[in-house]
């Protein structure tokens, strides 16, 4: 496979790190402590923290600027929904989409819901395909499941190597047999992997198979360009962006999102609504019933114009240099078993293993007095924890503002885990 | 130094007791800690009387649910299974003598829950105290 095709916009992705410091003195949280000890924040893949410019959009929002949207006809509900619009095309911006491919939901969880549930609905039927991947969040795996019990259709599952790479010769095998869609992370929530995705669309496509991205990894982390990408569905949480949480995108492609039914019946997706006969909204509003989260998406394209004064690229070489730091240190623990694949292109700064003699929670507990905060479980992806046969592993998730020096505190809070379970 | 993982949690993780699964169990039952996924499976033997004769569980743990599931499996012998439906969490809690978390509450009661589960045939509750169920009504389940 080409080697392009592992990060999009890879070749624009050298550049200098940003000031760690000034970052951080941007992030109130971060200066927290806990027992004495500054908060080592390392769990981003849950969700990251959030800068001034988000937590101060958000409180002028709040204060001085909410309403309704789409409804009243006094300045203040204007105002509203003028904002909620632009923050819909600074969205639109990043990703390369028109406005209308944009539709604000919860969650990535809702936008892949929203995607089984219309789309699939439609053109799913008994004894169809949807191939997903093992290493798929459960997010992007339940809706498939329960679409394919209600309508007979059979899930399957493009396996990983033992590097947590997916397996491409097994992809290609797999698409003769003719999914109607294909669904895949990004970057993997546990393993790190950054998947080829190009040429994952681009396969899929030439066997007539859609695919649905899972980005809530990828979204503070690559560029989001849905046709490079080739994506026709793509997922997003502000959340894990640097935002707040409630809100989510979803992207699709304008020509399936016209064709597709409403998900959430209500107020704002209609057009006209008679007692026997009801239209739909022109896109994005028909898959938006409800009063949406406003607050949320101006707080989300706050965090979107944020990153950007960072620079995507800068960021990127920030994780990318302390993503080998962290390997690095944590190469020298005994008995720890690093998941996923080594230092690479195709490797993010999230970094799952498992400590021998010692659980996964009970490494969690000991580095939190340590105030040192990583995720220990199966980080939904139990299809994933089966292959790896783990019941559960240790994860660190890495950010804009994590620092050599917290990486230098987990090892050593690690020790303390060995040292507290006479690992040696 | 380290309460929550004082010496006697962590013997019980490194070698727990009453550790393996039992054949010839009149009950049985396996759950898992909706939190972590972690699972335990309990067996129970019963006498002539219908009395706890012997205990055994497998699973993959946490040192608190390992432990925890490990004392208690040391403390049930002569147990009737209206008893063992009846015993409260501090029991189990007791048996840790440790302070417990909120987020960590479900790892020190899986082995409980999984025991009463056992004794009644059916999912017991988390806080069960023997309100659910009648426990003669039990029958092994499929292992």
């Amino acid at each position: 496979m080409e080697a392009t095709a592992v990060t999009p916009g890879a070749e624009s992705l050298a550049s200098t790190p940003p000031n760690t410091d000034e970052i951080r003195s941007q992030f109130p949280i971060l200066a927290r402590q806990q027992d004495g000890r500054q908060l080592a924040y390392l769990d981003n893949g849950a969700t990251s923290q959030k800068p001034l410019a988000v937590i101060e959009t958000l409180d002028r929002y709040w204060r001085e600027q909410n309403a309704n949207v789409h409804r009243g006809v006094y300045r203040l509900s204007e105002e509203a929904t003028d904002l909620y619009e632009h923050a819909r095309r600074i969205v639109a911006s990043r990703m390369g989409a028109d406005r209308r491919e944009v539709v604000f939901v919860r969650n990535a969880t809702e936008a892949l819901n929203l995607v089984a549930y219309s789309w699939g609905r439609q053109n799913v039927s008994e004894g169809d395909r949807i191939l997903l991947t093992e290493m798929e969040h459960h997010s992007n795996i339940v809706p498939w499941y329960q679409l394919a019990a209600e309508k007979g259709a059979e899930l399957d599952w493009i396996p990983i190597d033992e590097d947590g790479r997916l397996d491409l010769e097994a992809y290609a095998s797999l698409l003769e047999r003719q999914p109607k869609l294909v669904g895949v992370a990004h970057v993997s929530n546990v393993l790190g992997t950054i998947n080829p995705i190009r040429t994952i669309t681009r396969m899929a496509h030439d066997a007539g198979a859609l695919v649905a991205v899972d980005g809530a990894q990828a979204g503070p982390k690559l560029p989001l360009d849905m046709a490079a990408i080739g994506a026709d569905f793509y997922a997003l949480t502000a959340h894990k962006m640097y935002g707040p949480t409630g809100i989510g995108v979803l992207y699709g492609r304008r020509e399936l999102l016209e064709d597709m039914p409403p998900f959430i019946g209500g107020g704002s997706m209609i057009r006209t609504v008679r007692r026997d006969e009801i239209t739909w909204a022109d896109l994005p509003a028909k898959f938006e019933g409800g009063t949406p989260p406003i607050g949320e998406a101006i707080g989300l394209a706050a965090a979107v114009e944020w990153l950007d004064t960072i620079g995507l690229d800068a960021a990127h070489a920030h994780e990318a240099q302390l993503t080998a730091y962290a390997l690095e240190r944590l190469a020298e623990v005994p008995g720890l078993r690093i998941f996923g694949p080594p230092l690479g292109d195709d490797r993010a700064g999230i970094i799952s293993f498992e400590l021998e003699g010692a659980h996964g929670h009970d490494v969690a507990e000991i580095l939190d007095r340590h105030a040192v905060c990583v995720r220990a479980g199966h980080h939904c992806a139990q299809v994933l924890m089966d292959r790896l046969g783990v019941a559960a592993t240790t994860r660190v998730s890495l950010a804009v503002y994590n620092t050599r020096e917290e990486i230098d505190r987990l090892v050593d809070a690690l020790n303390d885990v060995r040292r507290i379970f006479e690992l040696d | 130094m380290d309460d929550l993982y004082r010496e006697q949690i962590l013997e019980h993780y490194k070698r727990p007791h009453n550790f393996g699964r039992l054949d010839d169990a009149d009950l049985d039952y396996e759950d898992n800690n909706p939190f972590c996924g972690d699972e335990q499976h309990v067996f129970i033997k019963l006498d002539g009387e219908g009395r706890v004769d012997e205990v055994g569980f497998e699973g993959k743990g946490c040192a608190i649910s390992t432990a925890a599931t490990s004392m208690l499996t040391d403390e049930l012998e002569g147990m009737s299974r209206e008893e063992l439906l009846q015993l409260p969490k501090e029991f189990v809690l007791d048996l840790l003598g440790i302070d417990i978390s909120a987020t960590r509450m479900k790892c020190a009661l899986l082995g409980l829950k999984i025991v009463k589960s056992a004794s009644l045939g059916s999912a017991a509750d988390w806080d069960d105290e023997g309100r659910q169920g009648d426990p003669s009504e039990a029958t092994r389940s499929g292992i």
